[in-house]
């Protein structure tokens, strides 16, 4: 119980659904903020309190459980190392497969709880299928895609058929004073949002060449490639302009060469989709479905295949901004809520096809 | 239910709550010059006059406060503040190391905000502060000591210190020695007049008195600098209203459980240790910490190895079983207890555990109700253990 609206109703409904629920709230900043600034930031005392109030009106006991080691070891360093890498990773992903459904869930099975239930927007039905939520716009099934089966025997999602409109309205109802708090936003550890900043804090001033990737001319300087996430586009502040005058994209890191390289939007586009350590629910090895590549980001048709390891897809329109660190999740499209089938983290976005 | 969580506080005195709720029906502040005020100043200083005659003091020597924090941070900060102010030379203060966050942070703010030096008191493995290591640091540095605080006993292990020893050396060096007592009076013999301290802290709400009301009982001729200023109610030392019901309701507490402390205390402890063997032979490798000799008779403190020991509280509130692992809480995040770190214990061994502390309502089947789940909450809480692993 994060302090939000979203747990609270998700243990509210456990509860009603006749389940034996125990409040748990994650501690995880070393030094909490005393009250939250705005919608970023989280775990601090306030959230805390929010959380407890929330589970003395639903009913249920609550704890606090310290995980700020684990979290940073396994998502703020590797947040941190992932982009020294060259690589764009996702916390919350990470969070949701080394914490929430790791750390935490093995902690409460050994004290003989059965499940963890959280206020994820995404359905898991009696069909055991995840699946995205009724709302779109807040579906979070692709910070989920990343959980294995005997991950997703041990969660509950209570929340995937219901709006965010409908999630605050029926917080309101049961009287949780959190059913107005703003949605959290960005990345929680960062609480003033200034990504780069935190990086540079962590990583240190890093100065390297911006080149074009079509000539390999010098066109500028940054202070560290971490700071930098394909498909980027502002905030590159190249003296020389492009011979064409259109605006350049972010098409690569390398970290070797501590060298981001630049070049047309075009160049951005990739039809083959490499990714690595794969998550794969389907029978089949090899299907046609949508796969989507970033959180929040576009569904494209392709053909994926799974094996030794490492998944494949194919895309049936060319995507931009496909960055390696983030998932490729993989879904089929159904009317009862599109169905994941599988995930990887992306290694390589690829153009094998002419540009058009 | 069984509530093992006495030392954290303990339920009202019937005879306690009845006086309160009488005196609360009657108006009357007692700073009033009227009837009704004149009424109330009656009960307040009847009341002092009944907790001095049980703790060995003067009436005009006990001064109310809102509870053992505030009389704590009065006795170090303003003895502090008056003895530096008499002699700027006089920066030192000294504690032990296993001293209620009550005053360790009292006097850490020393530090950190009024130039305050402060001397932690080691303890030994049973948490006792060694009256010779005192001696020593007395005559070394007994000139620019401003106070000392020591506990008269341990609120998460027991233990009960040399008071009236350690008093002796700070009153041989002119040093005002302040005791936080709020765990002892009622379970130990205290005799404030007596023990030779200074300064001593008791509190209501841990003796069957209400929340919210205690005293530092201060001698006369120990000049203290007020923390709240305004009326000048008790003493000019400490200013507010003063809380008449409260302060009756403390005073019945006080004076039932020191009258009653002898039978209670041959009582409590047969029971804690009828519970120290049971725990001990239901969990063979449990350690238990505190002194043997010199322990409140209701503490039972054990480290259980390998839990950790907010996995087993959480296990044995599910069963209805109230304990606690006895360490500062921030947001509900368990610290390691600094007090079992003081007494030698590693990182792990400060985690794993867990208080248990009897009271006047404590009975066998309260004891008969934690054995029979702390098996298996040892067991669990184990298997638990592993989570801290990180992957």
């Amino acid at each position: 119980m994060s302090g939000g609206v979203d747990s609270a109703v998700a243990a509210a409904r456990a509860k009603d659904a006749g389940h034996d629920v125990t409040g748990v709230h994650l501690a995880l900043a070393r030094n909490p903020q005393t009250y939250r600034t705005g919608a970023r930031g989280c775990c601090t005392l306030e959230d805390s309190r929010d959380a407890r109030r929330a589970a003395d009106v639903i009913g249920i006991p609550f704890y606090v459980w310290d995980m700020a080691d684990e979290f940073h070891a396994s998502v703020v360093d590797d947040f941190v190392d992932e982009y020294a890498a060259g690589r764009t990773p996702n916390p919350c992903l990470r969070c949701n497969e080394k914490i929430k459904f790791a750390a935490v869930l093995d902690r409460a099975v050994a004290l003989g709880f059965d499940a963890v239930v959280t206020g994820h927007h995404a359905r898991l039905g009696a069909d055991g299928l995840l699946r995205r939520s009724v709302d779109l716009a807040k579906d979070q099934s692709y910070v989920l895609a990343v959980l294995t089966r005997a991950q997703l025997d041990r969660a509950v999602f209570p929340l995937g058929d219901s709006t965010k409109e409908r999630v605050r309205a029926e917080a309101a109802e049961r009287g949780l004073a959190v059913a107005d708090k703003p949605d959290s936003h960005d990345i929680c550890f960062i609480a003033d949002g200034d990504t780069r900043g935190f990086l540079e804090g962590r990583l240190g001033s890093a100065p390297g060449d911006i080149v074009d990737g079509r000539t390999g001319a010098r066109l500028g300087t940054h202070n560290g490639a971490y700071g930098y996430t394909i498909g980027q586009r502002k905030g590159l502040n190249l003296r020389v302009p492009a011979e064409d005058g259109r605006p350049r994209y972010v098409l690569s890191i390398t970290p070797v060469t501590n060298t981001v390289t630049v070049g047309p939007r075009e160049d951005l586009e990739v039809d083959t989709v490499t990714a690595t350590r794969p998550i794969w629910h389907e029978a089949s090895a090899s299907v046609r479905c949508d796969v989507q590549l970033r959180a929040h980001g576009e569904v494209v048709p392709a053909s994926v295949t799974v094996a030794a390891g490492e998944l494949t897809a194919r895309l049936e329109t060319p995507a931009r901004g496909v960055a390696a660190g983030q998932a490729i999740v993989a879904y089929r499209p159904d009317p009862g809520g599109d169905i994941v089938l599988g995930s990887a983290t992306i290694t390589a976005g690829t153009r094998e096809s002419a540009h058009a | 239910m069984a509530y093992l969580d006495h030392a954290a506080t303990t339920p009202m005195l019937p005879a306690a709550l009845d006086a309160y709720a009488t005196a609360a029906r009657a108006i009357g502040n007692p700073s009033s010059l009227h009837a009704a005020g004149r009424s109330a100043r009656r009960m307040v200083e009847e009341s002092r006059e009944r907790i001095a005659a049980v703790i060995g003091a003067r009436p005009s020597e006990v001064i109310f406060t809102g509870g053992g924090t505030e009389a704590d941070n009065l006795a170090t900060k303003g003895v502090f503040w008056a003895r530096r102010d008499a002699d700027p030379g006089r920066r030192r203060v000294v504690v032990s190391a296993v001293e209620h966050h009550a005053v360790l942070d009292a006097v850490g703010w020393l530090g950190r905000h009024e130039g305050a030096e402060v001397t932690y008191l080691p303890v030994d493995g049973t948490g006792r502060v060694d009256p010779a290591g005192f001696a020593e640091l007395v005559r070394a540095h007994g000139d620019e000591t401003a106070v000392v605080s020591v506990q008269w006993a341990n609120n998460e292990v027991g233990t009960v210190q040399p008071i009236a020893e350690l008093a002796a050396l700070a009153a041989g060096a002119g040093i005002p020695f302040h005791t936080d007592a709020v765990q002892a009076v009622g379970q130990v013999p205290v005799d404030f007049a007596g023990s030779g301290v200074a300064a001593l802290t008791l509190t209501g709400h841990k003796l069957g008195g209400p929340v919210g009301v205690g005293a530092l009982v201060l001698g006369r001729d120990v000049a203290c600098t007020p923390l709240l200023h305004g009326g000048g109610q008790e003493r000019d030392v400490r200013s507010g209203t003063l809380d008449t019901p409260g302060v009756v309701a403390f005073a019945v507490a006080v004076e039932t459980t020191v009258r009653a402390r002898e039978q209670y205390a041959e009582r409590v402890a047969a029971l804690r240790d009828e519970l120290v063997r049971r725990v001990l032979a239901a969990v063979p490798d449990a350690i238990h910490n505190g002194d043997a000799e010199h322990r409140l008779p209701g503490n039972a403190h054990f480290s259980f190895p390998g839990c950790e020991g907010d996995a087993l509280l959480l296990l044995l509130d599910a069963k209805g079983i109230y304990c606690s692992t006895g360490s500062a809480c921030s947001a509900g995040v368990a610290q390691p207890s600094h007090v079992l770190l003081a007494m030698g214990a590693d990182d792990a061994r400060a985690r794993s555990s867990l208080r248990f502390s009897l009271g006047h309502d404590s009975t066998e089947a309260d004891l008969d109700a934690l054995l029979a789940a702390l098996p298996g909450a040892v067991e669990r809480a184990r298997r638990a253990g592993a989570w801290k692993t990180p992957r």
